[in-house]
Order: C-alpha cells, then structure tokens, then sequence
C-alpha cells in the first residue's frame, strides 16, 4: 500500500474518521495533564517566580507555529509538484492553527516578559522575526478567502508559502544566527541535554505532546470539513450547469 | 485550589486565560465550521439525488 493512496478524498476521509476519536482523546488527556501539573504542581522558579508556569504554555505554542509553517510547506510543495488537493486542503487547515499558535507565543511571551525583561516587546530578533511570520499566516489565510478558484488559490498559497518558510527558518534559528536581543536560546534542543529542571521539563514533555496531538486533531478536522466543502461546490455547480 | 503565585498572580493568570480563550475558540469555531460543512453537503447531496 502506497502513502499517496491517502491524497484520494475518499480514502483519507474513511481513515481520518478512524484516526479523530483516537487524536482528540489523547490531545485532551496530555493537555489536560501536561497543564495542570504545570499550572498546580510544580514549584516557582528562584529567579523568574510564578511566570515560570507560563513555559508549559509559551514553548510548545511557539514551536508548533513554526512547525505548522513547515508542515504548511511540505503539503504546499506535495501540491505544486503532484497536484493532489487533499494536500493543498491540509495547508489550508493547518493555517488557523498555526495563527492561534503564534498569537499565544507572542502574548503569553509578552506578559512573561514584561515582569522578566521590564517590557511586552522589543525588536528583538527572534520577536520580530515572529511577528513576520505571524503575518504572513494572515496573509496566507487572506490569500485563499481571496482568490475564488481553488487550484489558483492552492498555487498561490503555495509560493507565499514558500517564501514565508524563510521566516519560519529564522524564527527558530535567530537566537542562534544573531547573538543578540532579549530572547535566550532554546529551551529545549534535541541534540543537547536540557538546561531546565526534571520538575518542569516532564509537565512540559506532555504539554508538547498534546499541543502537537491537539494540531493533529484539528488539522484532521478542517481538512475534512474543507473536502466537503469541495464537493458540495462541485455539486452546487454540477446541478447549476444541468 | 490556585497556587500562590506571588507577585506575579495577574501575569500568570492572565497569559493562561488568553491562552484557554484562544485554543477554546479555535476548537468551538472548528468544530462548528465542521458541522455547517457536513450539513451543506447532505442537503447538496440530498438535492443531487432528487
């Protein structure tokens, strides 16, 4: 069995009707988990105090916004190369996720750094390069309720896509490509050990994993809803032609 | 039932109640596109039939 097989509307709506119950389960239950043992269990920080707690929150928003992106890439890139249009409805999905994402990194960052650093915002680099990316989410969301005809939308979206994925980029790495600003580096690195304490790093394991099941369950969701939202076009238009 | 959470009470409350408020919404408006979505097309269906 192929992979592509799932780019056919009916195949992927009979699996994703299978996958759902599963993802939405397991997304409330990290989430549920992951923030109440961050919220109520765990200790304040010597230096930061409470705000510590908004951690369990701010890092697995941002990473998924720019994760998302990237995801939005992939899928955008499958459309332009193979035209299959459940991957360009998958972008399009993902688009308001990735939106809320990136607005609870960017306040949840705000009112922790504020007490933290003495102010909501500074052009720093990673902040800023945050902000862009943040509009061109709106721009890619604008950019399909714009544009009537759907391949066209999907071609056009695509290229945003692709140009906005260098914001993306520099969002994750611009802590490490410009060594300056208010941002610390990553809080968690795949390659390193963590520099954070056993007590948070676990809550904020699990806060991760259902952020990224949460984005699972969503996407699954909306991309369905926008298949159905194709074939009833097509068919309004099939019986407006006959 | 809440933590201490010292002097920095409002800030940790309120990142989390914008945080809540957002992903609330994101999952009600979802799940609300999606049923307008599935009706739309039983009713496209329906008509196609006749």
């Amino acid at each position: 069995m192929s992979f592509w097989e799932y780019a056919n509307p009916v195949k992927f709506m009979a699996l994703s009707g299978r996958v759902l119950p599963f993802a939405t389960v397991l997304a409330t239950s990290c989430l549920l988990t992951g923030l109440v043992w961050g919220f109520f269990f765990t200790a304040d920080d010597f230096k930061q105090g409470s705000t510590v707690k908004i951690i369990f929150l701010h890092v697995p928003a941002a990473l998924m916004a720019i994760n998302i992106w990237l995801m939005m890439l992939v899928a955008s890139l499958i459309w332009l190369v193979r035209r299959h249009h459940v991957s360009a409805l998958a972008a399009r999905a993902a688009a308001p996720i990735g939106i809320t994402m990136t607005l609870i990194a960017l306040f949840t960052g705000a009112i922790w750094g504020k007490p933290m650093w003495g102010t909501y915002w500074a052009w720093d680099p990673r902040l800023t390069s945050f902000m862009i990316l943040f509009v061109f989410y709106l721009g890619y969301a604008a950019l399909w309720q714009a544009v009537e005809d759907d391949d066209t939308a999907a071609d056009l979206t695509s290229i945003l896509c692709m140009v906005g994925s260098v914001f993306a980029l520099l969002s994750r790495y611009a802590v490490n490509l410009w060594n300056q600003g208010l941002h610390q580096a990553a809080t968690l690195t795949a390659t390193k050990q963590s520099p954070i304490d056993a007590s948070y790093y676990y809550p904020l394991l699990v806060c991760i994993v259902g952020f990224i099941t949460l984005f699972i369950t969503l996407v699954l969701l909306r991309t369905r809803m926008h298949i159905r939202l194709r074939r009833t076009r097509a068919l309004l238009a099939r019986e407006a032609a006959q | 039932m809440i933590p201490d959470l010292g002097k920095y009470a409002t800030d940790v409350l309120s990142a989390y109640a914008i945080a809540l408020v957002l992903l609330i919404g994101l999952v009600g408006l979802s799940l609300r596109q999606s049923a307008k979505a599935r009706k739309a097309l039983n009713d496209a269906e329906r008509k196609s039939r006749k």
